[in-house]
């Protein structure tokens, strides 16, 4: 439970409510949203089987990604693809923007640094050209936008506690994330150990915007003047918690878990493994023999280029459905356990099982619309915000670990707490 | 003059034993039904092609139950390929959809892509077998003819368009040339098999994606080979 003062000493960081930076605030919460608004970009491309539309990257079509005519870009799935690729620059700027906010003058120095290694890297990998020529023009562009972000003569304070290594965490993350959305164009058609590394890198992407997603909303979160007067006042007035906070934990895991699951089944591009709900192939359980196999494949009539299904993609469907009962009833019981909270809490747990049924609903419709591209997209959007709102709850919920004073370890201060560096964990209420 | 010697070389290169195979491809049951590509409406430059409704081709079936894109071939054939000097294959892109929709080539032999639209497609292909290389090359509107050659045997090595994700297309590459892909009546004829004992086999996307095989006896007069394919 360190490691709960440790990322959040916000929390704990001052008898008065800390003045949060208004602007901040907003700003981390755009950053959010647009992060979302990108998941769900993303998800069109892969719903609608596009991601391969433009061949090449960082071009579009040998252009420059910020060039492309209007004409090409309007053209079929390529405005799906070419779409994405703006949308995700425009928040790896976001992204760099917060960090050199959350950082304040002393990110100026490494911002310089990384910008200009990352163009001399991108040099470097477009000397050696083939396949590297794309990464190299990536870390030319992004290196640019970090060089000016550490340009900028601007001497604002660093934000508190640990929201500047939290703005730095995204700042890698936001440039692996772009990179690994290129090279899963790049490298789409080479295998290694029998795997093709465009799904592997797909399926990593996919999951990796969900991570990233999650921590924008706790930047915003902990940017939010709701927290920085709460949280202190949570610690200084040990409001209690009737709901478990390791139960709303396992909840929030469950539902990565089911991301995790849905990302690998929607980047193999195969369609719907089982094409009916609540049944799978007109059974409780579906026959997965070869000849079961075969017959599902001889009877399915894709209108886009999918891949045969396998036995493989069927049982993670199972599983996909098993988890979201899982899913289901852990939600429902931490809505149970919160029905008499004196405060918001139980409002917000309400508005995640709320979330979860919508998102159970979804993907039953998923499977009724045979996979409509909007339908199997607005499934992951909600997939997405039931897990930020998971972590967020995860995070709210651990304040039962710090009711009072007593709870923090004898001998830290609070100007220790909330410099992070607690020593010991402090012992479970 | 040049016809004679045309006939004359013919005779020379055909042994005198060879002959054709003959059949057709039945399908038996009820196939699914066919879906409407309702994407193709809602695309501003496709929607235009087409003024009545676009549906799927898996199966193409024809009078007494014949089934067309069936790919019929013989079997534990390899190394007699004549591709390399064979005429190309031709795939067209029209209307949004390539055509034709199943076809097969022999190793080592062009493959030649055409864009017949008024728009731009991306020529994708997805080989399954690893020495196939994998192109994802864009093809303007009225943009040059893309070239494609494959080494390897590979049955259905698919071609398609990421632009359009209803476009797709399926090219068996064989390593002899004694092949043919059934008509919509499910009739075929594989010309020249030289006169002996063989395996021959049919595949169709759907319906036998693993090949339906029977022995055939090639004649003078050549031989006759029916397949009767199931959807259950």
């Amino acid at each position: 439970m360190a490691a709960a003062v440790f990322i959040f000493p916000a929390m704990v960081s001052s008898a008065q409510p800390i003045p949060a930076n208004f602007w901040l605030a907003r700003f981390a919460v755009f950053t959010a949203l647009a992060t979302l608004g990108l998941v769900g970009m993303g998800g069109l491309v892969t719903s609608h089987g596009v991601g391969m539309a433009v061949p090449d990257w960082p071009t579009s079509y040998g252009y420059n990604m910020f060039a492309l005519p209007i004409s090409m870009w309007l053209t079929g799935g390529v405005f799906h693809e070419h779409t994405h690729r703006l949308w995700a620059s425009f928040v790896g700027v976001l992204v760099v923007i917060l960090t050199r906010w959350l950082g304040g003058r002393e990110s100026r120095m490494p911002l310089l640094a990384i910008g200009a290694a990352e163009i001399l890297a991108g040099v470097g990998l477009l000397q050696i050209g083939g396949d590297w020529r794309g990464a190299g023009h990536f870390l030319q562009g992004i290196g640019g936008v970090v060089l000016l972000a550490g340009i900028v003569w601007v001497r604002n304070e660093r934000a508190r506690g640990r929201l500047p290594q939290l703005g730095w965490a995204a700042f890698w993350l936001v440039q692996l994330q772009g990179l690994l959305g290129g090279l899963r164009v790049v490298l789409d058609a080479h295998v290694l150990a029998d795997v093709r590394l465009g799904t592997a890198f797909g399926i990593f992407h996919g999951c990796l915007a969900q991570v990233f997603l999650v921590l924008l909303a706790v930047i915003a979160l902990f940017t939010s003047r709701w927290w920085s007067h709460r949280g202190a006042q949570i610690l200084r007035s040990g409001i209690e918690s009737s709901v478990p906070a390791r139960l709303v934990l396992i909840a929030t895991i469950l539902i990565f878990l089911q991301l995790l699951i849905g990302a690998t089944m929607r980047h193999q591009h195969a369609g719907l493994a089982i094409s009916d709900f609540p049944l799978a192939h007109g059974r409780l359980w579906p026959d997965m023999s070869p000849e079961a196999i075969a017959r599902y494949n001889a009877q399915r009539i894709e209108t886009i280029a999918s891949r045969p299904i396998t036995a493989v993609q069927i049982a993670l469907q199972m599983a996909h459905r098993f988890l979201a009962l899982a899913i289901l009833v852990a939600v429902l019981a931490v809505a149970w356990q919160a029905r008499r909270e004196k405060t918001s809490f139980r409002r917000f747990a309400w508005v995640w099982l709320a979330m979860i049924l919508a998102q159970a609903g979804l993907g039953a419709w998923v499977i009724w619309s045979n996979k409509a591209a909007d339908v199997a997209t607005a499934h992951v959007m909600l997939g997405a915000l039931s897990l930020v709102t998971g972590a967020l709850a995860s995070i709210i919920t651990l304040r039962r670990f710090y009711p009072s004073g007593a709870a923090i370890p004898a001998g830290a201060s609070f100007e220790a707490v909330r410099a992070g560096i607690l020593s010991s964990p402090p012992a479970n209420p | 003059m040049k016809a004679l010697i045309a006939l004359a070389t013919m005779a020379a290169i055909i042994p005198a034993t060879a002959g054709n195979i003959t059949g057709k491809v039945t399908l038996k049951g009820t196939p699914p039904a066919e879906k409407e590509i309702t994407s193709i409406k809602d695309d501003a430059n496709c929607g235009k092609l087409h003024t009545e409704a676009v549906k799927t081709r898996f199966y193409v079936v024809g009078k007494d139950n014949g089934l067309g894109d069936t790919v019929v071939m013989l079997k534990g054939i390899s190394g007699k390929s004549t591709g390399a000097s064979a005429a190309p294959l031709i795939v067209d892109q029209k209307g949004c959809f390539y055509t034709p929709y199943v076809t097969a080539c022999q190793t080592g032999q062009k493959i030649t892509v055409k864009n017949s639209d008024p728009v731009l497609h991306n020529v994708h292909t997805e080989p399954a077998v690893s020495e196939n290389k994998s192109y994802n090359l864009p093809q303007m509107a009225g943009g040059a003819d893309l070239n494609f050659t494959y080494d390897k045997a590979e049955s259905f090595l698919k071609f398609k368009c990421d632009v359009h994700p209803w476009m797709f297309a399926y090219v068996t590459v064989v390593d002899h040339p004694y092949f043919a892909v059934s008509d919509k009546d499910g009739n075929f004829t594989i010309k020249d098999v030289p006169a002996g004992k063989y395996t021959i086999t049919a595949l169709h996307r759907k319906a036998a994606v693993a090949g339906v095989d029977q022995e055939v006896e090639v004649k003078a007069d050549g031989a006759t080979a029916n397949f009767t394919l199931e959807v259950k």
